[in-house]
């Protein structure tokens, strides 16, 4: 028990540690850095692995530890683990693409001046990922959250000297900020009331039934505003593609497994408290399911291969909100853990192309396959797979999506995520077949990625093929048994589902091989049939213009405004004060003009005032003086 | 430790050793301008140590007023030598403690009459160290004096820009703020007729509601201006763009801290109905000061105008926390008077130090300094995070705890301020953005990274802003232990 504990708290503190080592001592030393930074997450992933084996034991059980942090009166704040089946398979998820995107990395930031910050940076940002796994309040829940976002916003704009990674690293703090703001507030109401930041007991406390459905709806709202800004949903989806500025490691492990998955997580962790007001459960529920279509129509058209995998990670994300909010806890969980390794993988393998072409468009690629199989192979591989194809990964994560939607009962929202499914699987391999099938574009020297590369990529593939057996039903270790929660209904395999699917799936990428891979049909037809359409769909429906828009015309103005009225009307006022002040003075000396009459005339003028004033207020006096 | 600093008066000797420094520098030939600076570091590192010493020795648990030194004075009308400290005041006197030896270390550089700088500004700590320990009122406003008036020269004589504007303004300013803050002191000795100034004997009489109801405003209002409360807050900005570094550390830092622990411990300490019924009113006042301040800094072009509405707009959350009344949110308050104190002192500091090197210190005119300097661009991000409140920092335990307890008196109000955090983050971001990211210029080549001397400055400011925001248990104990008789003073009827 205390060892479990022990090591839940070792593994978050390790990369921490390494993050003040090479900040402190090593950055000149450009190895050694990056082997403290991976002998760190390597010992966290043992560990990982032993807390998993100890919870597999019995998944219902779980352990919890609190150390005081602040306590001011009755307000206590702690700072806290909490070990449980959830706390394990994040753990997992977490410390296995960091250990693998890390070795990536050491070839893939080979060179790069700032080598050692970055894997000081990316041990800094495992540190607060692991922490915000292992809370258990949501105090600390939301001082992790701010972590992790400060780690993104250091590594978008790691390159800072190019002005389109500063700008995207401020974008993403400033707009997460927003979501933040609200589950700041969620957070300050739900503690207000309950009068603690514990999760376990505020579950508690809502399960007692002494808030109003109205008040629920509007904390459970505000709290899903802080994973609207984390996860990327619409709205707030606006940053996550300009992060792709950042170096290809960072975008797989954090803006695509782990960070951006931090907003489901959180949605999982609270389970208990957001499935208690079904209103705010469908608000979600839609909003995965818009998100995910939103997305995926606009990754139809993009030409940055980067950027088309961050629309797919939009979308992916909207399927788990979708899930979760379809009150399927296992299927939105599972399938973050699946999409984890899928998309860290197809990150990975476009930095090896990258790396090896020099550019991120499209359409300067081509024909790869040949000169780069392993990449080529291991893309392939999670392309199927998030296409949701029997037998990978994806399929059974997918599938437990459908399920639970169905299961829910609400047909628009299974309509919509089958059509997302078609789409997915056609955009996929749109970017599968432009990149890697057909002739090479330019006799560039081209070839494959190193072994320290390659080897992570293979081993993601692997994942992306097996890890998704553990989705099977009835089996000894499913993940069903293992994220068991009370009350929570249970959808059952659907032959049909599963085969309906398969064949949209399978029809999408069929289409994208007729369009990209034997180029049946032409594609700049299409492109100019659909006209209007393509073009909304290419300027992501305008929405970063619009914000621009509202952004430079409100806010702004405002400020521009506040500055001019405090400059002219506060500051004048001010002004004006003192002018009246040397006016009056300036007046008032005239009078002083050194000349005896002019005093002695004043004082006469004084007296009979003085007098006139008796006579009018007080005329008795005057009787008095007379007699 | 605390037998041994009770045997000696710590407090006296905490505030005289800037005095002692002032009259030693006397003796110095004002050319020999590194006597005059070393001289001025060790005593004000005295003073430095003893705070230090005199914080972690302070008895939380027993609370209230320790290490207390109280000698009759004039007794005929009132007026003792009475010298104590709290919670409160061991956390105000070690953060001027901090501000005065990074102060001085960030005036390195000063080479126009040096002596005469160092002079005022060690008077001025003086004045400062001693409001944060008088407790007979009379001596708290000559303290308070002390530490208002040098300010005058030092921003006419070693400043920039518009300097003299700025220093008259500030300084007719703030003494129109001491005009009240008079009135209301002798409000409080006359209504009393105990014929004493001490705070103790006036904190436990019984003024009629209709005295507090008019006298608090008065008091309020003159700590206020100190404070930067909207709209008595345009002193600031100019204030500080005119003002030499170590002045504008100074003033940000631990000035703008004496209007707020006037406001709270001896305006809403001595006359809770009072404050029970205008404080609502001032509430809505600082809703503006942290909006608008924070949306006032986006539009400026000047760095030091950026920080100062930055300052105006955190000021904001120490009044808001006032405002609150209850026990978290004074604590909050409190504690975020300490980190915007040592946060600010790091702005203006680093800010110096961008200045010295480029020459200007308006933000388009620097891009890319990051490849150039990135010890201080690391701690200009730092600091930048800090004002944003993020975790692991200070500034966010204080603005947290503020907004907890707020929240419990104005729901909405704290909702609208909770709106500050984005505006912040977009400001300070962006401002970062331009300095430090971006393209490199070439004309940048000659600029040099923090020396030794300046990396100590700003390690000293870092360290406490980084301890008390991974681990605030124990400073937040001492502050609470001085704001619960505060809290249960505002909730009885």
């Amino acid at each position: 028990m205390e060892k479990i504990l022990l090591s839940g708290f070792l593994l978050v503190v390790l990369p921490f540690l390494a993050f003040l080592i090479i900040v402190t001592f090593t950055k000149r030393f450009k190895m050694l850095s990056a082997l403290i930074s991976i002998t760190a997450i390597f010992i966290s992933f043992i560990l990982s692995i032993i807390i998993l084996v100890w919870q597999l034991k019995d998944p219902s059980s779980f352990l919890k530890y609190d150390i005081p942090w602040l306590y001011i009166g009755n307000l206590k704040m702690n700072i806290g683990i909490i070990i449980n089946s959830l706390t394990a398979i994040m753990l997992l998820v977490v410390t296995t693409v960091s250990l693998l995107v890390q070795i990536y990395s050491i070839s893939y930031m080979k060179g790069d001046e700032g080598f050692s910050k970055f894997f000081g940076f990316i041990s800094l940002f495992s540190f607060s990922m692991l922490g915000i796994v292992i809370s258990n309040n949501l105090l600390q829940l939301y001082i992790f959250w701010e972590l992790v976002g400060l780690c993104s916003y250091l590594l978008i704009g790691f390159w800072y000297f190019k002005p389109e990674a500063a700008d995207a690293g401020k974008k993403a703090f400033v707009v997460t900020r927003f979501g933040d703001f609200g589950f700041l507030i969620g957070i300050l109401i739900i503690s207000y009331l309950s009068g603690t930041f514990d999760i376990l007991e505020i579950e508690n406390f809502v399960k007692n039934g002494t808030l109003s459905d109205k008040m629920l709806l509007i904390v459970v709202i505000l709290l899903f505003c802080g994973a609207i800004g984390k996860s990327g949903q619409f709205p707030l989806h606006v940053w996550l593609p300009d992060a792709m500025e950042g170096p290809t490691p960072v975008s797989a492990l954090i803006h695509a497994a782990t960070m951006v998955a931090a907003g489901v997580f959180m949605v999982a962790r609270l389970f208990p408290i957001f499935s208690a007001s079904p209103d705010a459960m469908l608000f979600i529920a839609y909003l995965g399911a818009f998100t995910a279509l939103f997305s995926a129509t606009i990754a139809l058209t993009q030409d940055d291969i980067k950027r088309v995998l961050a629309y797919s990670t939009l979308s992916q994300l909207g399927y788990m909100m979708l899930a979760l909010g379809s009150g399927g806890y296992v299927a939105g969980m599972f399938h973050l853990y699946t999409h984890a390794f899928f998309k860290a993988l197809l990150f990975l393998c476009a930095g090896s192309v990258i790396h090896a072409i020099h550019s991120n468009n499209i359409w300067q690629m081509g024909g790869l396959h040949k000169k780069m199989p392993v990449t080529s192979i291991t893309f392939f591989i999670a392309a199927l797979a998030i296409s949701g194809i029997y037998p990978l990964s994806g399929f059974f994560s997918k599938d437990e999506i459908f399920l639970s939607i169905l299961y829910s009962g609400n047909k628009l929202l299974y309509y919509s995520a089958m059509f997302t499914a078609f789409l997915t699987a056609f955009y996929m391999f749109r970017l599968y077949f432009v990149t890697f099938s057909g002739k090479p574009k330019e006799e560039k020297n081209v070839h494959e990625s190193p072994l320290v590369m390659t080897v992570p990529l293979i081993i993601l593939a692997l994942l992306s093929i097996f890890s998704g057996f553990i989705g099977i039903p009835d089996i000894k270790f499913s993940i069903h048994k293992f994220l068991f929660i009370e009350h929570l209904k249970e959808a059952h395999f659907d032959f049909k589902v599963a085969l309906t699917s398969n064949i949209i799936a399978l029809s999408g990428i069929l289409l994208a091989y007729l369009i990209y891979g034997l180029k049946i049909i032409n594609a700049d037809n299409l492109k100019q049939k659909s006209g209007i359409i393509y073009n909304i769909l290419k300027n992501k429906y305008y929405i970063d213009e619009f914000y621009m828009f509202l952004i430079k015309n409100i806010y702004y103005t405002s400020t521009e405004a506040i500055k001019w009225f405090d400059r002219h009307i506060v500051d004048g006022a001010v002004n004006l004060v003192a002018f009246l002040c040397r006016w009056t003075g300036g007046k008032l000396k005239l009078t002083i003009t050194g000349r005896v009459q002019n005093y002695a005339m004043y004082i006469v003028l004084g007296v009979i005032l003085i007098i006139l004033a008796i006579y009018v207020y007080q005329p008795d006096v005057m009787n008095i003086v007379r007699r | 430790m605390a037998e041994i600093l009770s045997k000696f008066p710590v407090l006296t000797v905490i505030y005289m050793m800037p005095l002692l420094a002032v009259i030693t520098l006397l003796f110095i030939p004002d050319k020999n301008h590194k006597a005059i600076k070393i001289t001025s570091l060790s005593f004000s590192s005295v003073s430095f140590l003893l705070s230090i010493i005199l914080f972690l020795s302070y008895d939380f648990q027993k609370g209230g007023l320790q290490f207390v030194e109280r000698y009759r004075w004039v007794p005929s009308i009132g007026i003792n030598y009475f010298m104590g400290v709290n919670g409160i005041n061991v956390t105000l006197v070690l953060l001027t403690g901090i501000i005065i030896v990074a102060g001085v270390l960030a005036s390195w550089g000063v080479d126009y009459r040096p002596k005469e700088f160092f002079m005022l500004l060690l008077t001025l700590v003086t004045g400062v160290f001693g409001v944060f320990m008088a407790y007979n009122l009379f001596l708290f406003f000559l303290f308070y004096e002390i530490a208002v008036l040098p300010m005058y020269l030092l921003i006419g004589i070693w400043g920039t820009g518009n300097k003299e504007y700025s220093a008259m303004k500030l300084t007719l300013y703030l003494l129109v703020g001491s005009a009240f803050i008079l009135a209301g002191i002798l409000g409080l000795y006359f209504a009393t007729g105990l014929n004493t100034f001490d705070f103790d004997v006036l904190e436990k009489f019984e003024y009629s509601k209709q005295f507090q109801i008019i006298f608090f405003p008065i008091l309020f209002l003159g700590f206020g201006v100190l404070a930067a409360l909207w709209p008595f807050h345009t002193w600031s900005p100019d204030g500080h763009a005119s003002a030499p570094t170590a002045v504008s550390m100074l003033h940000a830092g631990v000035l703008m801290k004496l209007g707020a622990y006037g406001c709270l411990n001896i305006a809403v300490y001595l006359l809770p109905g009072g404050a029970k019924f205008w404080l609502p009113f001032v509430a809505l006042l600082t809703v503006v000061n942290i909006v608008y301040g924070s949306l006032g800094a986006f539009a400026q072009k000047d760095l030091k105008y950026i920080v100062a509405y930055s300052s105006v707009s955190h000021m904001g959350i120490v009044l808001l926390g006032i405002t609150a009344q209850n026990s978290t949110a004074l604590s909050g308050s409190v504690f975020q008077m300490f980190s915007h104190g040592v946060m600010t002192g790091l702005f203006f500091g680093l800010v110096g130090m961008v200045y010295g090197r480029t020459h200007t210190r308006m933000i388009n005119e620097m891009s890319g300094l990051a490849k150039k300097m990135p010890a201080l661009a690391a701690f200009f991000i730092m600091t930048g995070l800090c004002s944003l409140g993020l975790p692991g920092l200070s500034g966010f335990v204080a603005e947290i705890l503020t907004f907890i307890g707020s929240f419990k008196t104005f729901p909405v109000i704290t909702i609208i301020c909770v709106t500050g955090i984005v505006f912040t983050a977009y400001y300070v971001l962006r401002a970062l953005q331009i300095i430090f990211y971006g393209k490199y210029d070439e004309k940048f080549d000659h600029l040099t990274d923090a020396n030794k001397i300046e990396f100590i400055t700003l390690f000293i400011l870092m360290f406490f802003i980084v301890i008390f925001g991974m681990y605030p248990f124990y400073i937040m104990k001492v502050i609470n232990s001085a704001v619960l008789p505060i809290a249960q003073k505002l909730l009885m009827p």
